[in-house]
């Protein structure tokens, strides 16, 4: 096997001996003045690689579908790859990762939000609900049910972003006719294309008149 | 029964659908391996040249980065050292090789890959890669190059390949028919964009033993793609796509991304998960290619066609070439005793495209339906009639009779459910409120295919039975489909099966493309059934000594029971017969291919759109009020199913009509349209409801289920009918899609 450039190949020491090289120049930046020279040279020498290492993980508190976590997570995690990749709640889906497509809806204190612009640490002390979270037990949502009904999907991955998205619509008093909430459920692309089905399924819970 | 029933009752819920409204359904990147590592490919930022050196330096200092692979340090794919043409792939040509050398052949080309042990250090460290180029010139650009089309490989090597050139009588008779036109049409490059983004989760758990899991179309022909890369036996690869968020296409081919996720799990020795970006989607897994297309056609005045000649030059890459059959619906939809085809590429400094739903024949059937469509309003006759005039009632190009043909059926009810009498011969004859209101149609017509597969049962003692085939679904209701199969022809209740499917492990099956998985799959669910079936007689004795001697015929297999069909009260039940022969399962493998029989038919599937358009004429703005479409795909499994995979076909129409271009800025050869806000697919504001109707007749000809393929059949023929109702509504034909408010003011 030819060469692979692997920091897993340096020894232990000198990594921590760049972590100890950081602490030293961290402290010359927190005394001086961030003048954009400054800056310009953190930037040659690395800097803000370290400072990342160093300051990478924050604390967050968060209730994911009832349940109370506590996390130390980096700034730059987006709530969508904390649930996916550190949450192990894969039921939210990525989709685009720059909010156009609405596969990444969760429910942050009970409102629609899309999770893939949204950073984790700033949810800190909210409620956060995910697909997983809407059954109870072996007992469907009601809007889980009526996609099943109405086969108001195909291959099933725009689908726990309509499901969160649809019962908000309702929430919201969005979905008072058709034209409504083909209006108000357009920020959820489905590219199979079950949207008339996906209409039916929340006409059908709206006037189930159930609380969602 | 009748004849046509509308699509309404209550067809069976998917056997899947409770872990996909729930969120447990799993994806490629939703695997969950101990050690996972996370892969970001690095693209080029130009279309053509060499890669002077890559700067990994700064990525290699980032924090948490395991490893920067590139053709200057990546590991030699065993498969491609002695072989320039290691695979056979699907399309010719030769796919690309991820770091196999320092040449670009396309912008976005993967150049590098970047492993971290997160994703977020991963994502960050690609961006620290620099690459310095030796750039040539590049060319992108279709129209300017349309001159340098050339004849496809395939066709130089067999020159009695269906994309050679054909002529039935004299290919420009139009030029002397009494009523002519002639008019060239342009579709542009369109992107498959599923919403699952395309990903893999690449492990060595040997030296030569590979899982990956992967978002294809096909595990079987994925496992032995990678088999004969790393030179390792077939068997050693395990390929798992239990879930496929879609594909429409794109999925059909192995793209450099997956070789690069798994050089890079054989170089980290770790699993490495890589899911490529949205932007990434539109340089590296294929789209729909860029076609100009010509047709003359001519007919005398009563509207007989005396003949159609059809030119297309699609686009493919500088080192593959990509084919599609653009022109056959002209071949074989219409009477006209003279027809000519001509089919031409041309290559370019672009990725490979490949098949996108309803592929090429969707291309092509938006020149073909909407010439038919300019032709009725030159002799002013109605274009459901010119239709049914020339209707043809066998195959003129194969000079077969069809399997089975419902087409003059299906345009009689779809004309009557869209109000067709409302509409107006003359454009802009009929208004509502400010808005022009048109009326248009669109035929389609896609082989009925079937291959070979195998299919497992294994009955178990507790009276379930498990199915196994290595199929996907993309998203159809495959495994919904195939229980419903087995529960009819086993006689077991369809809450007693399970169908595994997703995975190499399991017995063969072809790729999900061609709308043929029903035709294929099924037919072998059906063998396994009857092979089952024949083992319980075998065992029925053993429980009641009047089963002797009895032949399958004279038995009634229902509600998990086997009964004698002329003294019903002697019976035994399925998991009896294991007990008595005291065993905990009974397994039987049958494989499946399609009958001798068939091939003296002409067999295809038929579909017709009619689609009612508002246009409003100040603004441009065109709204789809309404689309009836009604197919003839022989029997229909499951009519919810059935209708949804038909409304979204239409729903892809739809964009291919009215929205959908991947625009290219030719000084980079880069795409502008890149995310979904620039490219834009249908929402649900753009999408009307959609009245699906089904001929629902059998075609045992095709297969022991009398099904035929519906997954193309959705989207051929869409385009133009709402094309069509566009210049019925406004007088203006549009020739280049998509149709754009900027193109009708």
């Amino acid at each position: 096997m030819s060469k692979i450039n692997s920091r897993d190949q340096q020894s232990g020491e000198s990594k921590s001996d760049s972590r100890r090289d950081f602490l030293k120049q961290s402290a010359v930046l927190t005394g001086a003045v961030l003048t954009p020279s400054i800056a310009l040279k953190a930037a040659e020498a690395q800097w803000d690689e370290k400072l990342a290492e160093a300051l990478e993980k924050i604390p967050l508190k968060l209730e994911v579908n009832g349940v109370s976590k506590s996390l130390m997570v980096e700034p730059r995690v987006t709530l969508l790859d904390l649930l996916r990749e550190q949450l192990n709640l894969t039921g939210t889906k990525k989709g685009c990762d720059y909010g156009q497509c609405g596969a990444c809806t969760v429910h942050v204190n009970g409102t629609r939000v899309l999770s893939c612009l949204t950073l984790a640490v700033m949810q800190d002390g909210r409620k956060v609900t995910t697909i997983e979270g809407l059954a109870e037990g072996d007992q469907l949502h009601p809007m889980q049910e009526a996609f099943l009904k109405h086969d108001g999907f195909q291959c099933g991955y725009c689908t726990p972003g309509q499901i969160m998205s649809a019962i908000a619509c309702i929430r919201e008093g969005h979905a008072d006719s058709e034209e409504e909430i083909r209006e108000y459920m357009s920020g959820n692309i489905c590219r199979c294309g079950a949207y008339p089905n996906i209409v039916n399924a929340i006409v059908e819970v709206k006037k189930g008149g159930k609380k969602v | 029964m009748k004849f046509f029933d509308k699509v309404i009752g209550d067809p069976m819920n998917r056997v899947d659908g409770k872990l996909k409204v729930t969120g447990a359904a799993r994806y490629s990147a939703e695997y969950q391996l101990p050690n996972l590592s996370y892969g970001v490919v690095v693209s080029s930022t130009i279309a053509k040249g060499r890669i002077r050196s890559i700067d990994s330096r700064a990525a290699l200092r980032a924090p948490g980065v395991i490893a920067v692979i590139s053709h200057e340090n990546a590991i030699k794919v065993p498969g491609w050292a002695d072989n320039e043409h290691p695979t056979e792939p699907p399309t010719g040509g030769r796919p690309l090789r991820a770091f196999y050398n320092n040449r670009v052949y396309s912008n976005g080309q993967p150049i590098a890959i970047v492993v971290a042990d997160t994703y977020e250090r991963a994502r960050h460290a690609a961006m620290l890669v620099k690459a310095e180029y030796e750039e040539e010139k590049h060319e992108t650009n279709f129209e300017k190059n349309k001159g340098k089309a050339v004849v496809p490989a395939v066709v130089k090597k067999n020159p009695k390949s269906g994309l050679a050139d054909y002529e039935r009588g004299k290919a420009d008779a139009y030029k002397t028919a009494s009523v002519r036109l002639e008019a060239e049409y342009v579709h542009p490059s369109e992107v498959h964009n599923p919403m699952e983004l395309q990903a893999i989760t690449a492990y060595w758990e040997a030296d030569d033993k590979l899982i990956v899991y992967d978002k294809v179309q096909g595990t079987k022909p994925t496992q032995q793609a990678f088999a004969n890369e790393w030179k390792i036996p077939v068997q050693n690869v395990r390929v798992i796509s239990e879930f496929v968020g879609g594909a429409f296409g794109n999925g059909l081919h192995n793209w450099p991304h997956e070789t690069a996720a798994i050089i890079a799990a054989k170089m980290v020795k770790r699993p490495v998960k890589v899911m490529l970006t949205r932007e990434q989607m539109f340089f590296m897994v294929g789209y729909r290619p860029y076609t100009w297309q010509k047709i003359g056609i001519g007919a005398d005045k009563d509207g007989r066609l005396t003949g159609i000649y059809h030119e297309a030059i699609g686009q493919t890459s500088s080192y593959e070439e990509f084919t599609e059959s653009t022109l056959q619906q002209s071949k074989m939809m219409y009477t006209s005793p003279n027809i000519g085809t001509k089919y031409r590429l041309l290559p370019l400094d672009v990725s490979t495209p490949i098949w996108m739903r309803g592929p090429g024949e969707a291309t092509g059937a938006f020149a073909l339906e909407s010439a038919i469509d300019e032709l009725a309003f030159a002799l002013n006759i109605d274009p459901v009639q010119l239709r049914l005039m020339n209707h043809t009632d066998t195959d003129p190009e194969k000079n077969l009779p069809w399997s089975t043909k419902y087409l003059k059926e299906c345009i009689q009810v779809g004309a009557e459910k869209i109000g067709w009498s409302k509409r107006s011969l003359k454009p802009g004859g009929v208004r509502s409120g400010e808005w022009l209101v048109g009326y248009g149609m669109g035929v389609g017509t896609f082989g009925a295919h079937r291959g070979a597969a195998a299919v497992r049962a294994k009955l178990l003692a507790n009276g379930s039975v498990v199915f196994q085939s290595a199929v996907t679904d993309i998203g159809p209701g495959t495994g919904t489909a195939m229980v419903q199969i087995a529960s009819e022809h086993l006689g077991i209740s369809p809450e007693k099966i399970t169908f595994q499917l997703g995975n190499s492990d399991f017995p063969q099956a072809p790729n999900q493309g061609g709308s043929a998985t029903v035709a294929t799959v099924g037919s072998a669910v059906v063998a396994t059934c009857q092979a089952m079936k024949e083992r319980l007689l075998e065992m029925a004795p053993s429980a009641d000594k009047r089963f002797a001697n009895l032949k399958l015929e004279d038995v009634t297999f229902d509600k998990a029971h086997l009964s004698i069909t002329r003294s019903p009260s002697v019976k035994v039940a399925y998991t009896e017969l294991l007990k008595k022969q005291n065993l905990t399962e009974l397994d039987v493998l049958q494989d499946s291919k399609p009958s001798q029989e068939a091939s003296k038919y002409s067999r295809y599937s038929f579909s017709v759109h009619f689609a009612e358009v508002h246009v409003h004429p100040m603004t441009g703005q065109v709204r789809v009020k309404k689309v009836v479409s009604c197919a003839d795909a022989g029997t229909i499994v499951n009519k919810k199913t059935a209708a949804n995979q038909m409304i979204g076909g239409v729903t892809g129409g739809i964009g291919m009509a009215l929205q959908e271009d991947a625009v290219m800025d030719h000084r980079f050869g880069r795409y502008v349209t890149k995310d979904l806000a620039d490219y834009h697919v249908p929402v649900h504001a753009d999408v009307p409801p959609v009245e699906v109707y089904f001929v629902d007749k059998p075609d045992y000809i095709v297969d022991p289920m009398g099904t035929k393929g519906l997954g193309e059949i959705a989207i051929i023929g869409v385009a133009p009918a709402i094309t069509n109702a566009i210049f019925n509504a406004t007088g203006k034909r549009i020739r280049e899609l998509p149709v754009t408010p900027d193109k009708l003011i």
